[in-house]
């Protein structure tokens, strides 16, 4: 993206924070309203991983994210009204309300897909990048994902694949600390995460990911050297899942009271405190975006609530693509030599 | 018309859609300078060059995964899995990346993607080399799967699949790659749509369903009836994903009487699917209950005396296919 001053790029990273804030803030109200069905993760406290990286990102930079992946829909640019509605299992939706929260698509701003299977998104980064270096495009690919799938074969396959091709894609695991209920310290081998990258030979380091300027300006620096043929990168964003895994999660695997505390470093409250350092004369304006961000998802939830559920009509639409291959007509060696065989 | 091999088949179809179709790519494990573990892309890293027909780290999960990343990107990639063994070291990405994208969002996403994998025994290599394991496949919806049994199949189902949007599992079969069939003339493509079976032989006693390899001892079982008065029409899908019922229900009419014939384990083989749909739309004009030809349900021995007594042969189809003429004769 391109922002003609730093003044702009800081309003955008606050409002794309706050829009990620409230849309998650809404699904959780609406999840305990009954009305948004089966599971939702929430990415609380992580949004400026999303803001950072996507603000670098053009929309012919694809990204693939994960089941906690909103943020990341936001940040390239989707649009809450359909993100709402798709998760509110509406007609209306990205995928009219076949996919939900964990499988919303969208091209138009350059989403691959969220993916539900943690890990299962990582190589299909890989071949998007593949496809990319292939086409000689001038694009990287981003790949989210968080610390549970550090440990999954599929991230071990695609790391190598990436780093031995030399792939333009940019890896990034959100180091929440926590795989649901598991501390991820105390199932995995490395010191860092971002260890692991450094032994697929591939550029790799941990940052705060609370700290959005730091998101930022480590993605923008990651994808030149991406795109002048360094190879892929990883970037460990350390942060902290302020909600449970999904809504409903009770929580006992962890001390409440630490986790309230962690919401002290979240990166919103973070870059308030660093823009009055910083850029003091923006502070005005910040209780208006926040307002307006606000605002804009009430209206959101209000549309997505009015709009109809999908017709039954629509069960098998989209199963398959139906090109001349599946036109009827008998084709037999004996009959070859008519013309349209 | 010339004949040529299974094999050839497949080389000369894929050089075709490379050629034509600079989108359309190959990645696999061995496929490039090796020509592949089973020859079947020799010649092609020579033509195209090793971009184009790529060898990969062995990485089951990382090459159907890779292939659907650059299938979501406009590409038209087919992968291999050098044995359909080792298909479940990928079946994530074949059951919940591949086969679900497009029917997820609604349309969104397209997966053009061919995988083209092998299976199948008889040849000592054991029983993790030599499954045929299409009932997996067959029971995704949103995944297209062939099973084509003649070089002229290979190559229209082949065609059809590289052209195709939809995400394919083509399945070959090792014993298929050697033989021999008509084919038409250098130059001459042949497209074989999905869901149209093919009668390989018309009889009138018994419709015998059959693919892959089972339709060439399938075929050679109706030589064996043939002699003993019973007069078997022998169909092939060729495509069991969307599978050609309407062919199959129209034999059945003729003849009153159904079997279906497979290589694999009998335990929930596809073949009972066929067979079921059979008896559940025909029961009242059966002349005998649908039977099944299948695998024992063991592991497959490495042993020959063990293997050739567990998979299908002639015999077994000869026999079968007896039991239903029998039925209803008296005993005594």
């Amino acid at each position: 993206m391109k922002f003609k001053d730093r003044e702009s790029l800081y309003r955008h990273l606050y409002r794309t924070m706050k829009t990620i804030r409230y849309f998650e803030l809404g699904i959780d109200q609406q999840y305990k309203l009954n009305i948004v069905r089966g599971a939702a993760h929430l990415c609380l406290g992580e949004e400026a991983i999303a803001a950072g990286v996507c603000a670098v990102l053009e929309k012919e930079d694809y990204i693939m994210t994960t089941h906690r992946g909103h943020g990341h829909l936001l940040a390239k640019g989707s649009d809450p009204r359909f993100m709402m509605a798709e998760l509110l299992g509406r007609e209306t939706g990205y995928c009219k309300g076949k996919g939900g929260s964990m499988h919303i698509s969208d091209y138009s701003v350059g989403v691959l897909a969220a993916n539900g299977i943690v890990g299962g998104g990582i190589p299909i980064a890989t071949g998007a990048g593949l496809a990319v270096k292939m086409k000689g495009l001038p694009n990287i690919v981003t790949c989210f994902f968080g610390d549970g799938a550090v440990c999954q074969g599929n991230f071990h396959e695609a790391m190598n694949m990436a780093a031995a091709w030399k792939l333009p894609v940019l890896f990034v695991c959100e180091n929440n600390q926590f795989a649901i209920s598991t501390r991820t310290s105390k199932v995995l081998a490395p010191e860092k995460i971002s260890d692991l990258a450094a032994a697929y030979g591939m550029e790799s380091i941990q940052i705060d990911g609370n700290d959005v300027m730091q998101v930022y300006e480590t993605a923008e620096r990651f994808k030149k050297g991406i795109l002048a043929g360094e190879g892929p990168k990883f970037i460990e964003a350390f942060t902290f899942r302020l909600a449970g895994h999904y809504i409903g999660d009770d929580e006992n695997y962890r001390d409440k009271g630490d986790t309230k505390k962690q919401w002290s470093n979240e990166p919103i409250v973070r870059f308030e405190k660093w823009l009055e350092a910083n850029c003091p004369a923006l502070l005005p304006e910040l209780q208006a975006i926040d307002a307006e961000e606000s605002e804009a998802m009430q209206a959101a939830i209000a549309e997505a609530v009015a709009a109809p559920e999908p017709s039954v009509d629509i069960i098998y639409d989209d199963l398959f693509t139906h090109s001349a291959a599946w036109e009827r007509r008998n084709v037999n060696e004996k009959d070859y030599n008519q013309a349209g065989n | 018309m010339r004949k040529i091999t299974t094999r050839q088949a497949i080389n000369e179809t894929l050089s075709y859609q490379m050629e034509k179709d600079d989108n359309v790519f190959m990645m696999g494990e061995d496929i490039a300078f090796y020509g592949g573990s089973l020859k079947v892309t020799a010649g092609m890293f020579d033509r195209f060059g090793g971009e184009r027909v790529r060898d990969t780290p062995l990485s089951e999960s990382a090459i159907i995964g890779a292939g659907v990343g650059a299938a979501m990107m406009g590409m038209r990639p087919v992968v291999e899995l050098t044995y359909i063994d080792f298909s479940f070291v990928s079946m994530d990405q074949i059951l919940n990346q591949a086969a679900k994208w497009q029917y997820m969002t609604a349309g969104n996403i397209k997966i053009p993607l061919v995988i083209r994998t092998q299976g199948g025994g008889y040849r000592g290599n054991g029983s993790q080399h030599s499954q045929s394991l299409e009932a997996f496949f067959t029971h995704i919806p949103g995944l297209v799967v062939c099973m084509p049994s003649t070089p002229f199949d290979f190559a229209g189902l082949l065609n059809s699949a590289v052209e195709d949007d939809n995400p394919v599992m083509f399945i070959e079969h090792k014993l298929l790659y050697n033989v021999r069939g008509a084919f038409p003339d250098k130059g001459e493509q042949v497209r074989i749509p999905f869901g149209c079976a093919d009668i390989k032989r018309a009889g009138s006693d018994i419709t015998i369903v059959a693919y892959s390899y089972m339709v060439h001892k399938t075929l050679a079982a109706a030589r064996l009836l043939e002699e003993q008065g019973i007069s078997a029409e022998v169909i092939d899908p060729r495509t069991l994903n969307p599978l050609d019922y309407d062919t199959i229900m129209q034999s059945v009419e003729k003849t009153g009487r159904a079997m279906v014939v497979a290589e694999a384990h009998e335990n929930g083989s596809f073949a009972k699917q066929i067979a079921h749909r059979i008896s559940e739309e025909h029961f009242g004009r059966l002349k005998a209950p649908v039977k099944c030809v299948g695998a024992l349900n063991v592991p497959i021995p490495y042993a020959k005396s063990l293997e050739d007594h567990m998979l299908p042969d002639e015999g077994n189809i000869v026999a079968c296919a007896k039991e239903i003429m029998a039925y209803g004769q008296a005993a005594g």
